[in-house]
């Protein structure tokens, strides 16, 4: 049975290459109990989409001064 | 990997014209040479980092159409340079302090219990419809923020595989990792990414 962290390792790693069926299925059965990893990978593609929007220059955020690395409140 | 990116919008503009515009580019160039001389003392060194960081990231310019994601690329890689320098003078608080350190990463595995579980408080929700999120300014302003708050080599990494859309084994290559490590890193941007846009902007459904 996969934990949490290991489920949404394979759900990130999914982003890179194929998942092999062993994975594939050990992670349905996990999401189909676990509301919290299964929203965390309807969460990837969202990232992915927010990415490419970002990149692509459609919408800009204001020009703000350099990021602040001392901003790590989160 | 770019996905499909629509040609039709008007504030469109490619990775080209950012190289010729040398206004811009000066402006950027300046923004990072006060950042760079608040890490690095010796303005010599400063004005290096902010080169080569300028360089390595025009390269890839192609890959963007915005100036804020642009941007954000600029500074990660001009980061991991300063990380660089501070790293051969022995300043390996700095590096701690500008890079971040394991603790963050500690601060990672605490979203999870003893068995590798979410913890209730931090089990993730359901995000609405990012389309309309995409149309918010603020949502940008969020994202960026987000962005910039990935520690040390994580945002490097995540936004060569993310914007670049280099393959496993090109990042690899050129951050000079092995592919496991590689898996590790972006595993900890994604949580970090997720958790922080759930708090500032999705959580609680607040927000489509």
């Amino acid at each position: 049975m996969l934990s949490c962290h290991q489920a949404t390792r394979l759900a990130s790693e999914a982003q890179e290459r194929p998942l092999t069926f062993r994975e594939k299925v050990s992670f349905k059965i996990h999401v189909m109990m676990c509301s919290g990893c299964r929203n965390f990978e309807s969460s990837m593609s969202t990232l992915r989409k927010s990415m490419q929007e970002f990149a692509s220059g459609n919408y800009e955020s204001p020009d703000s001064d350099f990021p602040d690395n001392k901003d790590r409140d989160n | 990997m770019t996905g499909s990116i629509s040609q039709a919008k008007d504030k469109q503009f490619d990775g080209a014209s950012q190289l010729n515009d040398t206004d811009y580019l000066e402006t950027l160039r300046q923004q990072m040479l006060k950042f760079a001389n608040l890490q690095i003392s010796d303005t010599h060194l400063a004005e290096d980092a902010v080169q080569e960081a300028l360089i390595g990231a025009m390269k890839k310019a192609d890959s963007f159409g915005g100036r804020s994601a642009f941007k954000t690329w600029v500074f990660a890689i001009l980061k991991n340079k300063i990380a660089d320098v501070l790293r051969k003078r022995q300043r390996l608080a700095e590096v701690s302090e500008l890079m971040g350190s394991d603790e963050d990463d500690e601060a990672l595995t605490s979203l999870f219990d003893k068995n590798g579980h979410w913890n209730a408080e931090d089990r993730p929700n359901r995000w609405g419809d990012p389309e309309d999120s995409f149309k918010q300014q603020q949502f940008w302003v969020v994202f960026e923020t987000c962005l910039n708050n990935l520690p040390g080599n994580q945002a490097k990494v995540f936004m060569m595989r993310e914007y670049i859309g280099l393959d496993t084994d090109e990042i690899c290559k050129e951050a000079d990792l092995s592919i496991s490590n590689l898996h590790v890193i972006l595993h900890r941007a994604r949580l970090k990414l997720q958790k922080c846009l759930e708090i500032k902007w999705y959580d609680g459904g607040n927000h489509a």
